[in-house]
């Protein structure tokens, strides 16, 4: 909110979704600067969710206005969200399971790119997140970890500014959570990125700013450490093991 | 596709279509020819782009009766047959544009279309008086029309097109439809259609319109299927609103199924094999055999044959023989663990929709 509109590459204005009489999100104003790294966090039911799918286009809100580089997005297809740039990633790994690796990168890599440079992206992603041994098998043999992987690569295959991440490290192991992380802080270099997730282990690992939502508002917003050594924070992830 | 494919698919193709008349009459084989086509067309509709279309009899007997009547009211054939495959695939386009566009998807696609093909149906059969003319083509209600011109060599409209050339006719369309839909496959098109069987929110949150993407593919469905229809009555001579109606609608799908969805080449043996079995099935010499109740009648057989496939052969023929000759192949040669892993690779690879 003190950055001002001109950088902004997300820019959500009093953005309320109401469910009957429930707000799930209720008045959120949210800004994110251009090659920013921003951390979503908050208990169960808080709206994080609610609000990822706002940006993403699944959701239509019931008011306020979300600009992404300035375009209107409220009432878009996820598909023109996407058009523009944005790679989303979410909750559970979607990913074309009947077909290999290297044809689910390809099909991300070719939206933007002729045929012949589609297939040059694929062999680049595939050695940068680090699975081209396995690039000929179908994604459905792969184990969960490893289809996360792959669905890093379909994102990071269409060369997105924008990157919208939902649990990224949800079921993976301690090994494969470092190296999303290392994939997040590279992908970083050349996209603004927001993340929602509940792993504390791997937010500290991951960000500096972080915006903490509760009962759909945002609760408080700051670097990682300060946020997090927040007794208000606290409270509301009582009973949680941070 | 490569090069060679195509060339190996032709020769394949040229040898069939020359060795078949001597075993099979010329007239069945078109028939069954252009009952392939309309396998092909829901093979590939719903075998590739997952759109379980139940009414793809709506198109065929579109195409068919788009034919006749431009043939009447022409008379000549070749608009007619081009109009057959155009119509078809514009209501294809239309229809599917109401459809994806609403976000309508499985069994709710699947009875809005066949709905459609019904209301077609019944509506051609009441078009038996006078008033329901089209130029100079009566629509002629539950009986048809008879006698409309059929393919003549083009510029020559007295020059028929019939017997073994109908039958050669039709058979080089097929293979041509067949290496035209192996080809849109295999483009980027064909390709990113095959993602959004396997993953549609993928591929929507990778940037592809989904609605335009399955609109584009029901309508190419659409279209051979109208193909198919324009062969069917030149073969047939007549057409009737049975084309319509639930019969075929139902045996278009077992033909997919037992010759294997997810492939191209099944469902047309599936139609080429079923079709015949039904045409052997509706001799007189077997109905005598058995007399009134005769319990070889088609419905309750291919009845029969769908529930045994879905139980022991529920991916169909084509890929199962495929499945089994590669078996054979790995078994006997090269190094026993690693065939096996590619094996269940393969297999694991193959999609199940």
């Amino acid at each position: 909110m003190r950055k001002g509109a001109r950088d902004a590459v997300v820019e959500a204005r009093g953005v309320s979704v109401r469910f009957g009489g429930v707000a799930a999100l209720d008045a959120v104003d949210f800004v994110l600067a251009d090659k920013e790294l921003r951390c979503l966090i908050g208990p169960n039911g808080a709206g994080k969710s609610t609000f990822f799918k706002c940006l993403t286009g699944v959701l239509r809100p019931s008011e306020g206005d979300i600009r992404i580089r300035g375009i209107d997005c409220v009432g878009a297809h996820p598909h023109e969200i996407a058009g523009l740039g944005v790679g989303i990633k979410t909750q559970v790994p979607s990913v074309m399971n009947g077909l290999s690796v290297r044809e689910n990168i390809w099909i991300a890599a070719r939206k933007r790119n002729s045929t012949r440079d589609a297939d040059r992206i694929v062999t680049e992603t595939l050695e940068r997140i680090g699975i081209a041994d396995s690039a000929g098998e179908p994604v459905g043999n792969l184990a969960h970890g490893r289809r996360q992987l792959v669905e890093f690569g379909t994102v990071l295959a269409g060369d997105p500014w924008l990157i919208l991440l939902d649990e990224p490290a949800a079921g993976l192991t301690a090994e494969e959570a470092e190296r999303a992380v290392d994939i997040i802080i590279e992908m970083n270099d050349r996209a603004a990125i927001i993340v929602v997730e509940h792993d504390m282990h791997f937010i500290r690992q991951l960000a500096k700013t972080v915006t903490v939502l509760h009962q759909g508002r945002i609760l408080t917003e700051g670097h990682v450490d300060t946020v997090l050594g927040d007794p208000l924070v606290r409270d509301v992830y009582l009973g949680k093991s941070q | 596709m490569t090069a060679r494919q195509v060339l190996s698919s032709v020769v394949v193709a040229a040898i069939l279509m020359f060795v078949l008349p001597v075993f099979f009459d010329v007239l069945n084989l078109t028939t069954f020819a252009a009952y392939a086509l309309l396998a092909l067309s829901l093979g590939f509709v719903w075998g590739y782009g997952g759109i379980l279309c139940f009414g793809q009899t709506a198109f065929y007997g579109l195409g068919a009766y788009v034919y006749a009547l431009t043939a009447i009211n022409t008379g000549e054939a070749w608009s007619g047959f081009f109009l057959a495959i155009l119509l078809p695939a514009l209501f294809a386009a239309i229809l599917g544009a109401m459809m994806f566009y609403g976000r309508l998807s499985d069994v709710y696609l699947a009875v809005v279309t066949l709905v459609v093909s019904l209301i077609l149906f019944r509506f051609m059969n009441h078009t038996a008086g006078e008033q329901w003319v089209i130029g100079e083509a009566r629509l002629g209600g539950f009986n048809g029309i008879p006698g409309f011109p059929t393919l003549h060599i083009p510029g020559d409209p007295e020059a028929y097109i019939y017997d073994e050339n109908l039958y050669y006719f039709t058979f080089i369309v097929l293979v041509l439809c067949y290496l035209l839909t192996r080809w849109l496959l295999g483009s980027p098109f064909g390709r990113i259609l095959v993602g959004l069987r396997e993953n549609e929110q993928r591929i929507e949150l990778l940037g592809y319109d989904v609605r335009a993407r399955k609109t584009a593919a029901f309508a190419f469905g659409g279209g051979l299927a109208g193909l198919a229809g324009c062969l069917y009555a030149n073969a047939a001579e007549i057409i009737t609103p049975e084309l319509f109606g639930l019969g075929l609608a139902a045996e278009i799908i077992i033909w997919v199924i037992v010759g294997g969805a997810g492939t191209l080449i099944g469902p047309m043996i599936g139609a080429a094999v079923l079709g015949y079995l039904k045409f052997v099935l509706g001799l007189r010499a077997v109905k005598e055999v058995f007399g009134r109740e005769n319990p070889l009648e088609a419905t309750l057989v291919f009845g029969t044959i769908l529930i045994l496939f879905i139980l022991f052969l529920p991916r169909g023929m084509v890929p199962s023989i495929r499945d089994w000759l590669g078996r054979a192949r790995l078994g006997r040669g090269g190094p026993r663990r690693s065939s096996r892993r590619r094996r269940t690779q393969a297999e694991r690879a193959r999609p199940n929709a």
